[in-house]
């Protein structure tokens, strides 16, 4: 029997706060390399939750898990309570969709231009007639804060700003209802930082999106999040300790009097210095 | 309490050993990845815009270098095989072992070889990058099968296309050995082609023809195979290349050589009899 549309319910605020996305006992491995133990959470529906925590403790890992990028080697993905591997193929290829994501270099298609870029996933999904794509991709680039002209640009003649616009517009085009941010403004000046903060706002003001944020930009933590989730380096803890080490409210997390999470909300060595000098 | 004994350094069987395993390996998985590949391409086309670029890049791009490849190997032939004939005063039989060694093995092998390196390896390096920048992952996310959109039009062009490079290698080459061979080198031009004819059957050329096929196929599979692989960085796209080419290579020697064996029991089948060179 086909497993209903577990996306046919558009967000409202009446559904928010069911759980959209449940990770159970995941576990990831590279090889020997475990990055993931057992991690387990969920996102609301409705919600921005940003993952901070230092590089390559599995953030964008568990994002990819997240959106069936990524195969765990072990563990559970439900969207909206229904197992992923419940679904066939065809199913989560169609449940993907409701998932826009903004990848951390954009992953813009080299080959093709800004327009074919933010057109590409209309074209692969619908049967939309080139006068509607061009108006939709004019559309996209104008809530993204670029002009119409760009889009003859190819990706190579964009800077790191432009390119994570284009990406956000891409991801927008297809008016997903859970928006994956993989380090949106890693890599850019203040300013740039302070416009894709904006342009996060902007996106879940106009409609209610679920979003999760991989980032270790405190500013846009503080300025988009409702929750916050920590992670720890696997090779820094204990074993049996959990590697989800603060799970709360922006507010809670600068508050926090735990040396894990305060060092890195205000982005304190402390402790490191000294192993730094050991090696 | 007994004590936890030191691990000890591999000998040669453990080595021997892992070896395998990884060899084993390496061969399921390409064969999964060939057999999803099939799935896909049974399932239906991408765009034709996706394919048309393809088969541009693979076959058309591909003519300048197939055919000075043709063309030097069939001169090439005619300078090394002047001497040996002339010594037995059997000048006029070199087109026969010329056009014969062209279109049964020097053209399929070499055609395969250059598409190796020239589109093989582009092919590993453009996936290997696509896949280091995410955009392998994109596809996905914006509803594209990676396998569909990048390996499918691939695949078709090498194995479409090959056979008319192929036979493009041949003709060119034929040209070259007939034209050193007769007009630098003084060969009467009618006996040339007299005991070419007689030696060089149709099912000489079929066969060459036949065996690039599975060259295409092959090595648009490990180019795309090894790219989808590739390891992190800039090291990781150069290696995908590099291997990609080394693999297609070992594999069209190999394929070339059970392919010849198959064909030629194929031929001795279906027409018996003797056969003599003079």
């Amino acid at each position: 029997m086909p497993s209903p549309d577990p996306f046919s319910d558009p967000f409202t605020g009446e559904e928010s706060g069911r759980s959209i996305i449940e990770l159970r006992g995941i576990s990831r491995n590279f090889g020997s390399q475990e990055v993931l133990r057992k991690v387990s959470l969920d996102v609301r529906a409705g919600e921005t939750v940003c993952l901070i925590g230092e590089s390559g403790c599995g953030k964008s890992v568990t994002m990819k898990i997240m959106a069936s990028l990524m195969q765990p080697s072990a563990g559970e993905v439900l969207w909206n309570n229904v197992p992923i591997n419940d679904r066939s193929d065809e199913e989560l290829v169609r449940d993907r969709l409701r998932f826009g994501y903004l990848f951390q270099g954009a992953a813009l298609f080299d080959s093709l231009s800004v327009f074919e870029n933010i057109a590409f996933g209309l074209r692969q999904n619908t049967k939309m007639s080139d006068s509607f794509l061009e108006e939709i991709v004019a559309e996209r680039l104008k809530d993204v804060g670029m002009s119409p002209a760009s889009a003859r640009k190819m990706p190579s003649e964009l800077s790191g700003g432009m390119r994570k616009r284009v990406g956000l517009a891409r991801t927008l085009a297809l008016m997903p209802d859970i928006i994956l941010y993989d380090e949106p403004t890693t890599g850019l000046d203040p300013i740039m930082i302070d416009v894709i903060n904006t342009l996060i706002l902007k996106t879940r003001n106009r409609r209610p999106v679920t979003s999760v944020i991989v980032t270790h930009e405190m500013s846009t933590v503080r300025k988009v999040a409702d929750r916050v989730i920590m992670f720890y380096p696997l090779s820094r803890l204990e074993p049996g300790q959990s590697q989800v080490v603060f799970e709360g409210t922006p507010e809670e997390a600068f508050s926090s009097d735990d040396p894990q999470v305060s060092q890195f909300v205000y982005g304190e060595a402390g402790e490191r210095m000294q192993e730094l000098a050991l090696l | 309490m007994s004590s936890v004994p030191a691990q000890r350094k591999p000998s040669i069987v453990h080595t021997f050993g892992q070896l395998v395993i990884e060899f084993v390996q390496a061969v399921g998985d390409l064969a999964i990845f060939a057999s999803s590949m099939l799935r896909w391409l049974c399932r239906g086309l991408p765009r034709s815009t996706v394919v048309v670029e393809s088969m541009y890049e693979v076959g058309v791009r591909s003519i300048p270098v197939v055919m000075i490849t043709g063309m030097f190997i069939g001169m090439v032939l005619a300078v090394q095989g002047y001497q040996q004939f002339h010594l037995m005063r059997m000048e006029t039989r070199m087109g026969a072992v010329i056009n014969m060694a062209l279109v049964a093995e020097l053209g399929p092998v070499l055609a395969a070889t250059m598409l190796a390196g020239r589109v093989g390896s582009a092919m590993a390096a453009e996936l290997g990058t696509m896949r280091v920048t995410e955009q392998i992952d994109a596809l996905r996310a914006l509803g594209a099968n990676p396998i569909q959109y990048l390996v499918v039009p691939r695949f078709l062009s090498c194995f479409l296309l090959i056979p008319l490079l192929t036979a493009m290698a041949d003709a060119i080459g034929v040209a070259g050995g007939w034209m050193f061979s007769t007009q630098v080198l003084g060969v009467d031009s009618t006996y040339y082609w007299h005991y070419s004819t007689e030696y060089v059957a149709a099912w000489d050329v079929f066969a060459g023809i036949l065996k690039s096929m599975f060259f295409g196929a092959a090595i648009a599979l490990i180019a795309c195979h090894r790219g989808f692989n590739c390891g992190s960085g800039a090291e990781g796209v150069g290696q995908a290349a590099t291997s990609s080419f080394v693999l297609s290579f070992i594999v069209i020697l190999i394929v070339d050589f059970f392919l010849g064996m198959f064909l030629n029991e194929i031929y001795w089948t279906l027409w018996p009899g003797p056969s003599s060179f003079v």
